[in-house]
């Protein structure tokens, strides 16, 4: 694989978007792009696969639901079944009305904390990580694509400043 | 790009001649600038505020409950009231930032952080008073499911109670991650501009190392999606659930089916009337005109002008059905013409003047496009969704099933001081807030700006193509290769 890359700053997310249909065309590797806001249709004209969170927020939601559905049973079913105000407590079915409000936020509560958890660990995002876009201005108007070297500098920069880049340096790969 | 198209017909979402490097300056402004006077004023009112409701927290804690006006008959007043009520104010924020991106509002954008930093402040006030109420607040754990050698038995999962602990538990962490979330790639552009040292290493610190990969903001839509999907039943759960607390009880005037929907309903109302407070003052003093513009507020107007009408259709049918119903007991229920008449006429006609009258002059679109308006329409709205759980728990309260008990409540300086003390200790965190936070989605906004900006749509309209026009002369320092010197060093080489 190559060690170097070659950065190509847009000042426009059209512009960009125009830039990696070109790059692509040519059959350059997009390495990475860089952008201050989602661009719309930018991952699919990267090729990039779609992500699987919403699959694992389902999975974990199953989870969520199972453990309350365990807990309560063992609570006030299995452990210590109690007489309530008169309220049947002697199979988890003729109690579990009572339990659906909890069932749901159990749900809820696993989906969502675990999805997010999964997208940060995924995405290397945690207190203390250092930011890795090499570009401070990538974060307010500008869009930076890094495509890989193979000894076609020149080719490379002439295709990158034709689709409207306005900066184009050779940097170490990270 | 095609994609960009908006009707002309829709008022720019931003007005002004907004380029993308305009609104990172303009969102940064607070945070860079120093505070003013007004803002150390408004703080240390605030401040004071929290320290007093503190003290009566305090005095609460180690004194007894007895401190407070509750009687026998009244055993609930305004600590439920306030907690409710804060609760309530806790809904406006999920239900902009979840239920409004289900159905692609874009005018969101400009308020959802500021609302949602309103809904998590709140529902820690909320949060407070049960605490409170326990009279041993470090006993608290025992709300948790543990075993009973812990000390309690098991928790009675058969309880209201019990769900609003899950319930409220719940939506506060799940808020807090959402907005975390969001806040993201905005904390980064806050650290990429930060010049002093320790501002670049807070910022980081907040931004979790944010770097804005393609394949992070492939992620970062898909969770936003699926949390506005989970939070929206969650955002109608939470207060159902606070309206079993009263609607699975047998008081008169609490038993009551349509609570859930209403109560629902209700919290919406005074939730977008507190983001009018907030953000009618924010836009000005955080000059912000340009965001949060008139067209906002309006949309805004229009949520309360719905959910207020579903709110006065409930107390319609609860009038109604209290007089219909021929019941004895039912004629001291809060909406009732015992109530009206009764020694509680004053909270009574409050909530109908307030709920039921004022916001109907919002129909007028001169009215609801005024800001002055906006703004007293809104406080009236707070004072009124406030009176409205007062009624629901003290009125129903003080004429129960026992005429030789029936008696009136009246508050202790303990009681007020308290309830003062939670709006000091909000208005603390949502004025740091308000100096440290990038208080509008910036990032989200970016993404609008060409279909949404005026500028831009009127560069549309005008029939110029939109490539190219995000560039901003103040941003483009070149060092490296560029189209002109590339074009020269062929010139020079040939």
């Amino acid at each position: 694989m190559a060690s170097k890359v070659i950065q190509a700053i847009y000042n426009d997310d059209d512009v960009l978007m125009l830039a990696v249909k070109r790059v692509k065309e040519a059959h350059h590797h997009i390495e990475e792009i860089y952008t201050p806001f989602p661009v719309h249709g930018l991952d699919k004209a990267m090729g990039l696969a779609p992500t699987r969170l919403a699959i694992t927020a389902f999975m974990y939601g199953c989870v969520g639901l199972t453990v309350a559905i365990t807990m309560m049973n063992f609570i006030m079913i299995e452990d210590w079944p109690q007489n309530i105000g008169g309220k049947p407590s002697f199979s988890f079915i003729e109690n579990m009305p009572a339990f659906v409000p909890i069932m749901f936020e159990l749900t809820v509560f696993f989906a969502a904390h675990l999805m997010v958890i999964t997208f940060y660990m995924r995405s290397r995002l945690w207190p203390f990580k250092k930011a890795e876009n090499p570009d401070v201005r990538t974060t307010d108007d500008h869009f930076l694509m890094e495509v890989s070297l193979n000894d076609n500098e020149d080719e490379l920069t002439r295709l990158l400043v034709d689709t409207g880049a306005v900066e184009v340096k050779v940097s170490e790969k990270h | 790009m095609a994609s960009h198209y908006e009707a002309p017909i829709r008022e720019p979402l931003v007005t002004g001649e907004k380029s993308y490097h305009d609104v990172t300056v303009d969102v940064a402004a607070p945070v860079e600038g120093r505070a003013n006077k007004q803002w150390w004023i408004v703080f240390s009112i605030a401040l004071v505020a929290f320290l007093w409701g503190l003290g009566c927290i305090i005095y609460t804690v180690s004194t007894g409950i007895g401190v407070w006006g509750l009687n026998k008959t009244v055993g609930w007043a305004w600590d439920i009231t306030n907690f409710v009520w804060w609760v309530g104010i806790g809904h406006a924020g999920t239900l902009i930032s979840a239920v409004l991106l289900l159905f692609r509002q874009k005018w969101r954008m400009a308020v959802n952080r500021s609302a949602e930093a309103m809904t998590i402040f709140s529902v820690v006030q909320a949060g407070l008073f049960p605490i409170i109420h326990m009279g041993r607040p470090w006993l608290a754990y025992w709300v948790l499911p543990i075993p009973n050698q812990f000390g309690s038995l098991w928790v009675n999962f058969n309880s209201p109670l019990l769900w609003d602990v899950f319930a409220i538990s719940t939506y506060l962490s799940v808020s807090l991650v959402f907005w975390w979330t969001g806040l993201l790639p905005d904390f980064a552009m806050l650290r990429d501009r930060a010049v002093k040292p320790f501002q670049k290493k807070i910022y980081s610190l907040l931004s979790f190392g944010w770097s804005g990969r393609a394949k992070d903001w492939q992620r970062f839509e898909e969770v936003s999606l699926v949390l506005a999907g989970l939070a929206t039943p969650l955002v109608l759960s939470v207060h159902t659930i606070v309206s079993f607390d009263f609607a699975t009880s047998v008081i008169p005037g609490w038993h009551s089916t349509i609570y859930p929907p209403y109560f629902v309903a209700g919290a919406i109302f005074s939730g977008f009337a507190m983001v009018l407070t907030l953000l009618i003052i924010m836009r000005k003093v955080s000059n912000l005109e340009a965001y949060i513009t008139r067209g906002h507020i309006e949309y805004m107007n229009k949520v309360i002008l719905l959910t207020g009408g579903i709110v006065s259709v409930a107390y319609i049918t609860e009038f109604f059905i209290a007089w219909y119903s021929g019941s004895n007991y039912e004629d001291y229920t809060y909406l009732s013409i015992g109530a009206a008449t009764g020694p509680y006429w004053w909270a009574f006609w409050a909530l109908i003047i307030c709920n039921f009258i004022v916001p109907q002059t919002l129909w007028i679109k001169k009215l609801r496009r005024n800001y002055m308006w906006s703004f007293i329409v809104s406080i009236v709205i707070n004072i009124g969704m406030w009176f409205e759980r007062f009624d629901i728990i003290v009125i129903n309260l003080s004429k129960g099933h026992l005429p030789s008990s029936w008696t009136m409540f009246s508050p202790t300086f303990v009681d007020v001081g308290i309830f003062l003390g939670t709006i000091g200790f909000f208005f603390v965190l949502f004025l740091l807030y308000a100096r440290t936070f990038p208080v509008i989605a910036q990032a989200e906004v970016k993404t609008i700006l060409k279909s949404s900006g005026e500028r831009y749509k009127r560069l549309r309209e005008d029939g110029n193509s939109l490539v190219g026009t995000g560039a901003d002369s103040r941003t483009s320092d070149i060092v490296g290769t560029t189209k002109e010197n590339l074009d020269q060093d062929t010139k020079n080489n040939s």
